[in-house]
């Protein structure tokens, strides 16, 4: 069939873990985008839903560290974290083997990825689920991207990789929706945790809502780090959905700092129909 | 300094329930296929969470092993600092790598004032 949605959206393991720590006003506007992004899912008719995340060492670590990977089984356990921590019950999400390798067949033409057929899900795909398929009813495909262990994938990499995601999608006769995970400006898990960098936050999102090729290229670690903080490294999730919209541009339904969360949390999609 | 076995230990112990139920009985003996320092073992067996940020390792494997340990984030948090305090900058790894500076530097340099206080237009809670 074709993509249908393209979006993306925070994955910050306070989301859930500190709820109750968070200013309840700012926290329950988030969720309620959040329930609105799945409503909006729902109403596209996806039959899969790829999550391109940028995992934390749960299942690649510096070994043997793709730059691309994506998951190849039919089904999927989580959260790798302890539950108490988390605040999400241990689960088992589906997912769908044909698809996926149909899928990466495509991709394959011009990314080299990595498959998976044994994935334990983070915080980085988990706290998606937990708000985007809370019943586990809809086929996952996760895809991680190195965001954390450098040397990291090139920005340009990952423009390339989701416009092979695009054509793969466009490939099978499935409905699709890709959603990126990931923060933009944070500091996730140092001693500056909590930091936000706001102004920066909206410049990268005004750049995402114009699907801006140019200007979403236009980074380079060293200065992410220096202005976004490691976190930042994460803009490779964002932008790869970029590509995967095909131009399309897009829409901020919700961003605010929520410093317990540690991020500007986010909730965007763009408009397939532009 | 071995930060990569401290790490690749870090990584097993966080996804594997074997290992912590080893670690739980005896902290030592799942150190031993490692090739690690007595620094790093004293890190890894105490716990010295602020030794272990010093040392390099990353916080998506730190905050695990802390949450692991029981420690309460703000605790966590506050370990952290309180190791660069104690034993200097981070030595080695993506904080070292990227110019990592420390929290009162890094927040002055942003304008966003002393560790503990917020960027404009947000409420720090850390």
């Amino acid at each position: 069939m074709s993509l249908v949605y393209a979006g993306v959206c925070s994955h910050a393991p306070g989301i859930t873990g500190r709820a109750e720590q968070a200013d309840p006003e700012v926290r329950d506007a988030f969720y309620d985008a959040f329930h609105q992004m799945r409503a909006d899912i729902e109403a596209s008719g996806a039959e899969a839903i790829v999550v391109i995340a940028a995992e934390h060492f749960a299942n690649f670590f510096m070994n043997n560290m793709p730059s691309f990977a994506i998951g190849m089984a039919d089904f999927y356990d989580g959260p790798i974290e302890d539950p108490g921590w988390l605040k999400i019950d241990k689960f088992r999400a589906p997912g769908n083997k044909d698809l996926a390798q149909r899928l990466i067949t495509e991709v394959m033409q011009t990314v080299d990825v990595s498959y998976a057929e044994e994935w334990k899900f983070d915080h980085g795909i988990a706290v998606p689920l937990h708000f985007l398929t809370p019943r586990f009813d809809l086929p996952v495909i996760p895809v991680n991207i190195n965001c954390q262990g450098p040397p990291l994938t090139p920005l340009h990499r990952a423009w390339a990789f989701g416009e092979a995601l695009r054509r793969a999608a466009d490939s099978v006769p499935e409905k699709i929706a890709i959603v990126g995970t990931g923060g933009i400006s944070h500091w996730p898990a140092t001693p500056d945790s909590g930091k936000i960098n706001e102004a920066w936050d909206l410049d990268f999102l005004e750049r995402w809502c114009r699907n801006d090729k140019d200007a979403l290229l236009d980074y380079d670690d060293l200065t992410v780090y220096a202005d976004a903080g490691q976190g930042g490294f994460e803009i490779r999730t964002f932008l790869t959905v970029s590509a995967a919209a095909g131009g399309a541009t897009g829409t901020v339904h919700f961003t605010a700092p929520i410093p317990i969360f540690a991020v500007s949390c986010t909730i965007a999609s763009y408009d397939l129909a532009t | 300094m071995s930060l990569y076995y401290v790490q690749k230990f870090l990584y097993e112990l966080n996804r594997d329930e074997q290992v912590q139920a080893a670690y739980t009985a005896d902290r030592h003996a799942p150190l031993e296929p490692y090739d690690l320092t007595d620094e790093e073992v004293r890190a890894l067996t105490e716990p010295d969470i602020g030794l272990l940020f010093h040392l390099g390792v990353n916080g998506q494997i730190l905050m695990h092993f802390a949450a692991f340990h029981q420690i309460e984030w703000q605790d966590y948090l506050q370990r952290m600092r309180d190791g660069i305090e104690e034993h200097g900058p981070v030595r080695e790894g993506v904080y070292a790598m990227t110019g990592y500076e420390g929290t009162d530097a890094h927040a002055q340099r942003l304008g966003q004032g002393q560790t503990g206080s917020g960027p404009k237009g947000s409420d720090h809670v850390d």
